[in-house]
């Protein structure tokens, strides 16, 4: 996958990370499954990545215009379009989960983002913030519509930050390490247990709740498998 | 609910006025169950909410005669207003056209699909030109991306052989 994408820009072959820091297309696609597969395997929302959404989609209507140029009938081109299928697969598949995540704990969602400080990193692009403040918005449209407005008046709010569960962070989740790390403080889930340190070694596979790893994922050092 | 909530406020009033103690562990009762009545309530028009919303995902924006049939005028409100956010969002991911996510549910296997036609649906119309009429039983060797929204919609049924 990655020779069709090298062999089909050609001089267009670095792309600006958003950071400064060009990226060829090839690791933009692994940066992106990386994205992905942390998504779907996260319980919670995880950063918006929107640059890598844009630059994908930028690459995306690249070679879309690259394959009209191309004569039918040639080998390489249903190759191609397999690769862009794939890719526009994975793309649609990462911001699904996204926006599965966002309509599972919209209000929590939502509070988050009004309570980070202004030097974080968002949670949610412009457009999924909008997307998640229409959707609290006309669900509690038609819960007032349909049935708070016949309830007797002390009971006509539903707090949303109540009734909608929150994400379990402390599912279990398997992991990659990527970046060797050590003294990760583990916590006891039993009384009789005490607390205890790993160490990660750089290539290992382990099986762990979110909630202890989940700075290390944000970070880039471990990969969610 | 209202009966409940009527013989709560009386009690309230009896219990401020005259100082009747006795009287709060009623009203605490009453105030208990007119809480799981509204959750009650509200967990029953949540889920029915989660189950129009899957079927925008499963059927698309225009929903058959007999499930709207079945859906009150407040429910379809909230499902134009959701297929409203939803298309505002596509439309905003990245570039001109922005993509659509309902595509592409599962992962490509292969280009071309062998599918088989379930109903008549008339003519369809392929990328280089070519016309295919689509008669009910008749098997065709067509691009996956093109077949992905009628066999969603049960035209058309992917043929695995």
């Amino acid at each position: 996958m990655s020779d069709g994408l090298s062999d089909d820009d050609g001089g267009d072959h670095l792309l600006h990370g958003g950071q400064e820091d060009v990226m060829t297309p090839v690791e933009l696609i692994a940066k992106l499954e990386e994205a992905w597969l942390n998504e779907k395997f996260s319980p919670d929302l995880l950063e918006n990545k929107s640059e890598i959404v844009e630059c994908v989609m930028e690459q995306l209507t690249h070679m879309e215009d690259n394959l009209q140029r191309v004569s039918k009938g040639d080998m390489k081109a249903s190759v191609h379009r397999m690769e862009i299928d794939r890719i526009r697969f994975v793309l649609s598949s990462y911001l699904r989960s996204r926006l599965q995540k966002i309509e599972k704990f919209f209000p929590h969602v939502l509070e988050k983002e009004k309570s980070r400080a202004d030097g974080d990193p968002s949670y949610l692009s412009p457009e999924e913030y909008a997307f998640a403040r229409e959707y609290l918005a006309n669900t509690e449209t038609y819960l007032k519509a349909v049935a708070l407005r016949h309830m007797p008046p002390n009971l006509q709010a539903v707090d949303m930050m109540k009734a909608v569960p929150e994400p379990c962070l402390d599912s279990f989740v398997f992991l990659r390490v990527k970046v060797r790390q050590d003294n990760i403080m583990v916590e006891p889930e039993t009384d009789d247990q005490r607390e205890y340190v790993v160490d990660l070694e750089e290539g290992s596979q382990h099986l762990m709740r979110y909630r202890t790893i989940a700075p290390l994922v944000s970070a880039g050092a471990v990969q969610l498998i | 609910m209202k009966a409940l909530y009527e013989q709560n406020q009386s009690d309230v009033n009896e219990a401020k006025t005259e100082g009747k103690g006795e009287l709060i562990p009623s009203i605490k009762l009453r105030h208990c169950c007119l809480l799981r009545n509204q959750r009650c309530v509200v967990a029953y028009l949540y889920d029915r909410l989660l189950r129009i919303r899957a079927l925008r995902w499963e059927y698309g924006s225009v929903l058959p005669t007999n499930i709207r049939f079945h859906m009150c005028a407040e429910e379809l409100q909230w499902f134009n207003q959701y297929k409203k956010s939803l298309a505002n969002f596509m439309r905003s991911v990245g570039g001109e056209e922005g993509l659509d996510i309902t595509q592409d549910m599962k992962p490509p296997k292969s280009l071309y699909i062998e599918v088989r036609c379930l109903k008549d649906h008339g003519e369809f119309e392929i990328d280089d030109g070519t016309i295919i009429l689509l008669k009910k039983n008749s098997q065709h060797f067509l691009p996956r991306w093109k077949c992905e929204q009628l066999i969603r919609q049960g035209v058309l049924e992917h043929v695995m052989s």
